[in-house]
């Protein structure tokens, strides 16, 4: 049973289901937390952290995607410490892979790009790492560059939530951590992946993309993913 | 007398190319009759598009384009910074390394073994001299020498260099975040 309560978004008055995030109720209420690994329609784990927000009566920050809200809470969802912590995570996902905006079928199209202007970085401080990452062009409709992914996990999500078949996840720790197929073998010889291309689509960067598209060229719609969820819930419903 | 004349002087404006493909300096050009405008206020004292070699001793603004990539570049970066009061990065390549920096997971010596040993020239040899040695990695500029301002994009639209500029001359830091971006 679900109970509502009230609490301060920002020093406004807002409320909402105790089983519901501090993300989606500022969502309700228009106040914008950034995200990168969210999306609307796949389950959240709080991974990019870029949603962390201040909590009143906590030293820690704590990402609005994964906690839920309590009554009384007083949450602030902007905060100088909140943009310099923002900034070093974008800054960090820039420096931790070989992301080069101008060469990339995203260019345009990007999250990341996007966050970079949202969170209001020019350059980036931190040192450059230019790990050694590896492309797999082995399937015949789509490609994976893992030099562009910043390990959202939105692709292991929706492969495994939505479509149900888990071709896709995650290996290693660290800056090793790389996303993977299968056991680790090459896409096109995957006999779980059914090319639903549904992993291309809510990939926020050019790390999935469609074969065949040049710079800039790769726009992706992810809007399919709350349209499929809510058919499916209205469909189990009596 | 000196008072008056300074206050009144053109500012000194320098531009270099480092490792880019020129696109920003093409930009520049693309200012157009703006270029005209401009120089009621400055004076372009070097730069590829001026014939002058040597670096002068005192620069009130510089704007690099292009990455550090090689011992050339590195000699280049430090010597105008030592002379310069304002440095720009220009463009992607000298504000994260761009296209030059793909080389940077792959390493020198695969590189120069594609370029020159593999790639079916007359007379296959790595360079030794005239050509400047690369770096082991390209490196954006403000990882080797301090920068004042950055003016993301590949290249940064005419528009935004013209406003940077203007806003340079009139002693103020442009804000360029609704104006251009990575990649732009």
């Amino acid at each position: 049973m679900t109970n509502v309560v009230t609490l301060k978004i920002n020093d406004r008055d807002v409320s909402g289901r105790d089983d519901e995030t501090i993300l989606e109720i500022a969502r309700q209420n228009a106040i914008f937390i950034p995200t990168l690994c969210h999306l609307d329609g796949l389950g959240d784990i709080g991974a990019c952290r870029l949603c962390l927000v201040e909590i009143k009566g906590n030293n820690k920050l704590l990402p609005a995607c994964v906690v839920v809200v309590q009554e009384g809470m007083e949450i602030l969802t902007d905060s100088p410490r909140l943009a310099e912590y923002r900034q070093m995570i974008v800054q960090m996902l820039f420096a931790e892979g070989n992301h080069v905006c101008s060469v990339c079928v995203s260019n345009g199209h990007c999250e990341l790009q996007d966050m970079a202007h949202t969170v209001q970085i020019d350059h980036i401080d931190l040192a450059y790492q230019y790990p050694k990452r590896e492309v797999d062009a082995s399937h015949n409709l789509f490609s994976l560059d893992r030099n562009r992914c910043i390990l959202c996990t939105r692709c292991v999500r929706v492969c495994d939530e939505i479509e149900g078949v888990h071709t896709w996840d995650l290996m290693g720790r660290g800056i090793q951590s790389q996303v993977i197929i299968d056991m680790n073998q090459p896409w096109g010889t995957s006999d779980t992946c059914t090319s639903c291309g549904k992993c291309v689509q809510v990939c926020p960067t050019g790390a999935l993309f469609e074969k065949g598209k040049a710079v800039a060229e790769m726009t992706k719609n992810p809007a399919f993913l709350p349209y499929l969820v809510s058919m499916r819930e209205s469909k189990k419903s009596p | 007398m000196n008072d008056t004349h300074a206050s009144t002087a053109k500012k000194s404006m320098a531009t270099i190319w480092l490792d880019g493909c020129s696109g920003c300096h093409m930009s520049f050009l693309d200012l157009d009759e703006r270029l005209l405008e401009l120089t009621a206020q400055m004076e372009l004292v070097y730069s590829p598009l001026v014939d002058r070699k040597d670096f002068p001793e005192h620069v009130d603004i510089t704007l690099v384009e292009g990455s550090v990539s090689s011992e050339e570049d590195l000699h280049k970066i430090r010597l105008v910074r030592a002379h310069t009061q304002t440095l720009v990065s220009l463009g992607d390549c000298a504000v994260t390394g761009n296209v030059p920096s793909l080389r940077n997971p792959i390493g020198v010596a695969a590189i120069e073994q594609r370029a020159y040993l593999e790639s079916g020239l007359l007379h296959p040899a790595i360079p030794d001299q005239v050509v400047p040695k690369l770096l082991p990695f390209v490196r954006p500029v403000h990882a080797v020498v301090k920068v004042d301002l950055y003016v993301p994009g590949c290249p940064p639209s005419a528009d935004t260099i013209y406003y940077a500029l203007t806003e340079v001359l009139a002693g103020r830091t442009p804000d360029l975040s609704d104006r251009t971006r990575f990649g732009k």
